[in-house]
């Protein structure tokens, strides 16, 4: 029922019409463009309808995780899928708010739960 | 803009800076110092930003180089200073590298910009052939 892809710092875990990218520590800029990268060939290949990424563990979103993360939504979209991001913390929030960057077109959720419910809704 | 009355309350550490992963050793090593400094929340996320956005800079652009993070004081204030240099091309143009949406890369181009308006003091010299360094400091309030 869960898929892991090997090599990728980020496990991808496949349930249902949805795959969830849970991230577990800090991230490379190529780590980052290795998910955006491994979330899109994998939408085309389970035929998902929609994409959770958990950042939970990240403390920092700079200009290059907000911008990949923005490419990643874009690109699954184009693919057929949503996007939904899961536990900005606070304290992020308000930095990205202060620095001016901004995700795009992408969904918001506080935790997994809401997320599920989320596409839930969009993917109906 | 550096005041000559600010004294250096801890030794330098210095984090090379080669590789992405050195990206991260920076912005957390920035991080704990600004923790123990006093600074909390979203100051400590965006002092952790801007070393990212700097250390960034030097992989993409103009590696090797390093960044120095250092304690420092004026009267009773204490501070974050952060120089980051590398011995890259240096950068020609040096008023659009701090615009907003400027970008030779594979950023927002808001890297610097956010930096520079957080920070409070940002101090950005490049000589073509030479290379470039940023220094930002950030004192608590």
């Amino acid at each position: 029922m869960c898929s892991l892809l090997e090599a990728m710092r980020v496990p991808i875990l496949k349930q249902g019409n949805y795959v969830i990218a849970s991230i577990q520590s800090a991230l490379t800029d190529d780590d980052l463009l290795q998910l955006r990268d491994g979330l899109t060939s994998h939408v085309g290949r389970y035929r998902s309808k929609g994409v959770i990424v958990d950042v939970t563990a990240l403390d920092v979103m700079d200009s290059f995780a907000t911008r990949t993360v923005r490419d990643l939504a874009l690109m699954v979209r184009l693919r057929g899928a949503k996007t939904v991001i899961v536990g900005i913390q606070p304290e992020v929030a308000f930095a990205m708010v202060q620095l001016g960057l901004e995700l795009g077109d992408v969904g918001t959720a506080l935790d997994l739960e809401e997320a599920l419910e989320w596409l839930h809704d969009e993917c109906r | 803009m550096m005041n000559a009355a600010d004294t250096y309350v801890e030794s330098d550490r210095a984090i090379p800076i080669v590789r992405d992963t050195d990206v991260i050793a920076a912005r957390q090593e920035a991080r704990a110092l600004a923790s123990r400094v006093g600074f909390t929340g979203t100051d400590l996320v965006l002092i952790a930003s801007a070393v990212s956005e700097v250390a960034r800079n030097i992989v993409a652009y103009a590696g090797p180089g390093e960044v120095v993070l250092s304690v420092v004081q004026n009267r009773s204030r204490l501070g974050l200073q952060v120089i980051a240099r590398d011995q890259g091309p240096g950068i020609a143009d040096l008023s659009s590298a701090l615009e907003k949406g400027f970008s030779t890369s594979r950023s927002l181009g808001l890297g610097l910009p956010g930096s520079k308006r957080f920070m409070d003091e940002f101090r950005l010299e490049s000589t073509l052939g030479i290379g470039t360094t940023v220094t930002m400091r950030k004192w608590l309030s």
